[in-house]
């Protein structure tokens, strides 16, 4: 139940795979040892990046009862390092390296009212809470949202399994989310204070979900999230850090981290999640020619819009709009 | 054929518990909104304490940040606990509210919640899969709080493995030999008793010693009631084991021949033992226990007469428990053997057995 698992691994062997929506892939994969995968939890799985391995993270979409069977569902990155190309090339009869269900995004069950928002392949997060939800007899609804109803996986069974409880977004058939209207129907409700909304999406989405939530004063804890990971406001683009300190200047590819590229160029740096979460990497801002794109939860709203410091582990230097030359950005160390 | 079970697999000597069931962690007044409490139940550490309005939490008892124990905390705001290392503070579904070094909360900071449910003067905490936990599974202990009824109880902490209180509570005759001077008797032994699975799963043992002489534990209590009371009684023991961990035991005494068997009680005294095992370690056990009666209801003389009896009764049973697990931690090579007394307790072991597998935690089949 508790998200400070160790990761056990084993050899899982893919069972099958099927296409379920435009650039998504269901995998069916076996593992040897049982472990139930309780909604919200996901699986890591070793992948080949480089000539190296790296570990990606799918949620479980479905599990059968004994949790040999664990079912995931992995969207293709179009800047992939490798991740999903990998996941993407699996044939049944496949192995590959997993660890049993680990979990950082639990449900608690018990809430008198819940809301559950997914975007795009943020569905494998809470498709499997929607249906502990349904099993529980709870209050929920289910929000999906997605560009194009060709990328969204699992549609028709959410419909059948969900019904009513499903309320399905769709950008290109007009029925765009409307965020705001979505928090003020919490707030409006004689359950707000009581109400949990747990979502997982593109950071955009998240992140204007946040900003009513809080600009509604709707209770901080009843708003769960779990992030992909480093998917940011702009797209990667390669720009130049440098940390004068050191005189210490290099180039991010957008392929790696600012992080990396600074270890890479030799200067030691404390980190830890790497996922934008505890805040060890931070580092301040001297001057930058360009535009943060902070892809972390640890700095607040304001830290953010005051610029002062960046995640390095996973916040990167956009191009501002129209600008063609390449963007830079000094650091300074504690 | 049939498949049969290796016999070897359910006689194990230290049984582990199922996750997926409801536990007593403590007496209702044990567990306040003055200072969180730590206690471990089903191997797992949980500080315990109340909601401001007084409903009751359960969560992990290690802090998420470097594993400090709540239980060392303090209750703060209306449902918190607050770290006592480095101060982070966690509400009663368990998720972190604050951080006091920084402006935002991780989202991943966490620590488990169990479900908790006060019932029959007990709390009962739901150490396994939160999605499976359903108040209507904990086991029907009413007596407890029915106002036909009266007494009170006790907690026992006992080193040994829970299974080991289940079998010594399924087969009284044990009493004859370690209870000697206050419920022990002869016929204990001598009498015919039947053990049934019922429909709804639970197991009854059911024994009547007929015509016999009251031991001194019983002559007292139908003398609370008839005090010119002589003479021999029936009496009766019928155990009703709930899994994984509870055993009520309906018992008393009434006057020979007046119809106890049959139906008629109104002769005699009725008592009620309730007896729930939580599993703390793999040889240490929470158990709770309490003693009802339901004549002299307002006797509170009779109240702590009893518990005070039942609790010295129990003390023989904690030092030959306490002497068995240690004799089974001392021969390690040596194996347990089965006696026809022993179909209750063989009962529940093959019902946890089935709890274990449902888990996919089966026991391993070995041979003996
Ligand atoms: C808990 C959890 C659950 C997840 N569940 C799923 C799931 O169910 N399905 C699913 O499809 N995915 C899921 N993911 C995401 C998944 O783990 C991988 O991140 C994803 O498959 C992409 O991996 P990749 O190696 O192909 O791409 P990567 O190379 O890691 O690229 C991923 C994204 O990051 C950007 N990026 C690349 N390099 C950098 C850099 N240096 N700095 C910043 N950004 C960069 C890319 O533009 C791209 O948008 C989950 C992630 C987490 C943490
Ligand atoms: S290493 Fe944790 S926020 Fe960057
Ligand atoms: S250990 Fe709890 S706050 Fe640090
Ligand atoms: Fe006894």
């Amino acid at each position: 139940m508790t998200s400070s698992a160790q990761p056990d691994w084993c050899t899982g062997r893919v069972l099958a795979t099927t296409p379920v929506a435009r650039d998504v892939q269901r995998i069916t994969i076996e593992r040897p040892a049982r472990g139930r995968a309780a909604p919200g939890s996901h699986l890591d799985v070793r992948v080949p990046v480089g000539d190296s391995t790296d570990v990606r993270s799918y949620s479980i979409v479905e599990s059968d009862d004994e949790g040999l069977l664990l079912t995931i569902s992995v969207l293709r990155v179009p800047q992939s390092r490798g991740g999903s190309t990998f996941m993407h090339s699996l044939v049944p009869g496949d192995a590959l390296q997993v660890t049993q269900p680990l979990q950082n995004f639990p449900l608690r069950m018990g809430a008198p009212r819940y809301l559950l928002l997914a975007g795009g392949i943020g569905i494998t997060a809470v498709a499997g809470m929607a249906r502990a939800l349904r099993g529980a007899g709870a209050d929920y609804t289910l929000v999906y949202v997605g560009r194009s109803r060709d990328r969204m996986a699992y549609v028709d069974e959410l419909a059948q399994l969900h019904g009513e409880r499903l309320v399905l977004r769709v950008d290109d058939e007009g029925t765009p989310l409307d965020v705001a209207q979505l928090v003020r129907s919490v707030d409006a409700h004689p359950l707000r204070g009581a109400t949990e909304l747990y979502m997982c999406g593109p950071i955009r989405l998240m992140d204007a979900v946040r900003r009513e939530w809080e600009a509604a004063a709707l209770p901080p804890v009843n708003l769960r999230y779990e992030t992909f990971g480093s998917s940011g406001w702009f797209q990667p683009v390669e720009f130049v850090v440098s940390v004068p300190q050191r005189q210490v200047q290099t180039t991010v590819r957008t392929d790696e981290t600012v992080l990396e590229a600074l270890i890479r160029a030799g200067v030691d740096l404390m980190y830890d999640c790497r996922k934008g979460e505890c805040g060890l990497c931070l580092l301040d801002v001297d001057a930058v020619d360009g535009v943060l794109d902070h892809r972390d939860v640890f700095l607040s709203a304001a830290q953010k819009n005051c610029g002062r410091s960046l995640s390095t582990c996973v916040s990167r230097v956009a191009a501002p709009e129209g600008s063609s030359t390449r963007p830079w950005v000094s650091l300074m160390l504690p | 054929m049939t498949e049969l079970m290796p016999s070897g697999k359910v006689t194990a000597k230290i049984f582990p518990h199922p996750l997926n069931a409801w536990y007593a962690a403590a007496w209702d007044h044990e567990v306040t909104s003055k200072a969180p409490m730590a206690r471990t139940i089903a191997g797992k550490p949980m500080a315990l304490y109340r909601t401001r309005d007084g409903r009751p939490v359960a969560l992990a008892d290690a802090c998420w940040h470097r594993l400090a124990p709540l239980s060392m905390g303090k209750l703060v705001g209306n449902d918190e606990v607050q770290c006592p290392y480095h101060g982070l503070r966690y509400n009663s579904a368990g998720r972190c509210t604050a951080m006091p070094a920084q402006e935002t909360v991780n989202p991943s900071a966490m620590v488990p919640s169990y479900p908790v449910v006060e019932r029959y003067r007990y709390l009962w905490v739901w150490p396994g899969d939160i999605t499976m936990a359903d108040p209507d599974l904990i086991p029907d202990m009413h007596q407890m709080v029915d106002p036909g009824w009266a007494g009170d109880g006790l907690t026992i902490e006992a080193p040994c493995n829970y299974q080991l209180i289940l079998d010594n509570l399924m087969d009284l005759t044990h009493e004859e030999f370690v209870h000697g001077s206050s419920i022990g008797q002869e016929e204990l032994s001598e009498s015919e008793f039947r053990t049934r699975l019922e429909d709804d799963g639970s197991v009854t043992v059911e024994r009547w010693m007929l015509d016999v002489e009251p031991p001194p534990f019983w002559r007292k209590n139908i003398r609370d009631r008839f005090p010119d009371f002589e003479g021999r009684v029936d009496r009766w023991q019928i155990i009703h084991y709930y899994a994984p961990s509870t055993i009520c035991i309906d018992v008393g005494v009434a006057r020979a021949g007046t119809g106890a068997p049959e139906g008629d009680r109104s002769q005699g005294v009725n008592g009620y033992v309730m007896n729930t095992i939580t599993p703390e370690t793999d040889r240490t056990s929470h158990y709770f226990w309490a003693f009802m009666r339901n004549y002299r209801l307002d006797s509170q003389l009779i109240t702590t007469q009893l518990r005070e009896g039942v609790k010295g009764v129990f003390a023989e049973d904690e030092a030959m428990l306490a002497a068995q697990q240690a004799a089974i931690d001392a021969n390690p090579g040596h194996e347990f053997y089965s006696l026809n007394i022993d179909a209750g307790g063989m009962w529940v072991r093959r019902i946890l057995d089935r709890m274990l597998q449902a888990e996919g935690r089966a026991l391993a089949g070995s041979a003996r």
